[in-house]
């Protein structure tokens, strides 16, 4: 399990690997709304939560064609099924690696950005908080989409048209924290629940995943 | 363990190919799959490996013991040859790929990338691949499609070696590779087409 993670992690750092795409996606993103709002720094400040985890979203959707998609393509895949790894490790593992190259960077830059629309003092901590909280349901869930679209030619806007009603609840309970976290509003109750999904995720979706795998891989 | 596999009936795309098919695979065997194309060897293949549940019939003794090898070698283009063998000797708890390196003759090509590696020097090592994994059933379909001469001979005794230590391999090709195997021909277990559904057969 340790090698496909270390081999994943590589093949994303090596040429065309697509390591920090997401992340200049999400800097470009949220460049583009200060111009596209104008010059009201009021207004920017208070819609600035919800904009950054709407570009982490996004940011983080783009990758997941990717997922399966190469490994399934060039034959690895079967070859992994035949392995001795349960398909659930090997989902769960591509989901971590995922992570790890477009979620982490994501938490980490975030700050960043936050000064880039304006996020009011307090926000920062909790937008932190709560995307380290919801981005890796965000992985597990895009895990499951790139499972049951591999295979499919020009899968990728179908992947997005699955995943992303998938994401409302991380999405609604992930910016409801950043926003109360922002306002100095109590955050215990949204952030109870944003983890609450991103942990029952995590232990039901590899399951679904390696399930319809097996399906695609027939 | 011998792979034993009796009345077995497979489909592609819901379409059954093949129905009571039987043969049994002793260890030091080999066991050479012909017939013609689209009558379902590589179907028959995916089958026993696992990737695939079968219409009817049994497969024993294949569970964790097979080491399959498809059309695509499941090679990363920008991973360097020693990289991606690492990568699945690792994945099957093998020790070291000097041996597989040493069998196809791959050390000068070692650091290169596989991305650009020719078509037969990356076949050769998709066939490495199946040193380091310590399985005991090889199960190959064309192992030798894009492999020079020399290549083959390689091959050839790569598996023979295999063989003497007990393994077995079955092996779907079209060439001769002047092993001293038993031959399988699927022609004769051809699937029946089955007669028209009723109920869509009254509207045809």
């Amino acid at each position: 399990m340790i090698a496909l993670l270390f081999r994943d992690l590589k093949l994303a750092m090596r040429a065309g690997g697509g390591f920090g795409l997401g992340l200049v996606f999400f800097l470009i993103v949220t460049t583009l709304v200060p111009f596209a709002v104008g010059p009201q720094s009021d207004l920017l400040a208070s819609i600035a939560p919800g904009v950054l985890w709407l570009g982490a979203l996004l940011a983080c959707l783009l990758s997941l064609d990717r997922l399966l998609a190469l490994d399934w393509e060039d034959g690895t895949l079967d070859l992994l099924a035949t392995a001795p790894l349960p398909l659930e490790a090997v989902v769960s593992v591509k989901a971590l690696a995922h992570w790890i190259t477009t979620g982490l960077p994501l938490v980490l830059a975030a700050p960043v950005f936050g000064v880039l629309l304006n996020l009011p003092g307090p926000g920062f901590f909790w937008l932190v908080v709560s995307l380290a909280v919801g981005t890796p349901a965000l992985s597990v869930v895009g895990t499951f989409g790139a499972a049951l679209t591999v295979g499919l030619k020009r899968g990728g806007l179908l992947l997005s048209l699955l995943v992303l009603p998938l994401y409302v609840p991380t999405l609604i309970f992930g910016a409801e924290v950043a926003r109360r976290g922002a306002q100095g509003m109590e955050t215990g109750t949204p952030l109870l629940m944003l983890g609450g999904i991103t942990l029952a995720t995590i232990a039901l979706l590899p399951f679904a995943s390696a399930a319809v795998l097996r399906v695609n891989l027939r | 363990m011998t792979l034993i596999v009796t009345d077995l009936a497979i489909a592609r795309g819901g379409v059954p190919v093949l129905e009571g098919l039987g043969f049994a695979l002793e260890p030091g065997q080999a066991l050479v799959v012909r017939g013609p194309n689209g009558i379902g060897k590589t179907t028959l293949l995916r089958t026993i490996a696992g990737l695939q549940p079968p219409l009817a019939g049994q497969i024993a003794g294949a569970e964790d013991r097979i080491a399959y090898a498809g059309h695509s070698d499941g090679i990363k283009p920008t991973l360097t040859v020693t990289e991606n063998l690492n990568f699945w000797a690792a994945v099957f708890g093998a020790r070291g790929i000097l041996g597989a390196l040493d069998a196809y003759d791959l050390h000068e090509l070692a650091d290169r990338h596989a991305g650009n590696l020719s078509a037969g020097q990356k076949r050769r090592l998709g066939l490495a691949r199946l040193l380091v994994t310590g399985r005991p059933i090889w199960v190959l379909d064309e192992p030798t499609v894009s492999l020079d001469k020399e290549a083959v001979g390689k091959f050839a005794d790569a598996v023979r070696a295999h063989l003497g230590q007990g393994g077995s391999a079955l092996i779907a090709t079209h060439i001769d590779l002047g092993l001293e195997a038993a031959t399988l021909d699927v022609g004769p277990f051809r699937a029946v087409p089955k007669p028209v559904d009723d109920f869509d057969g009254d509207f045809l």
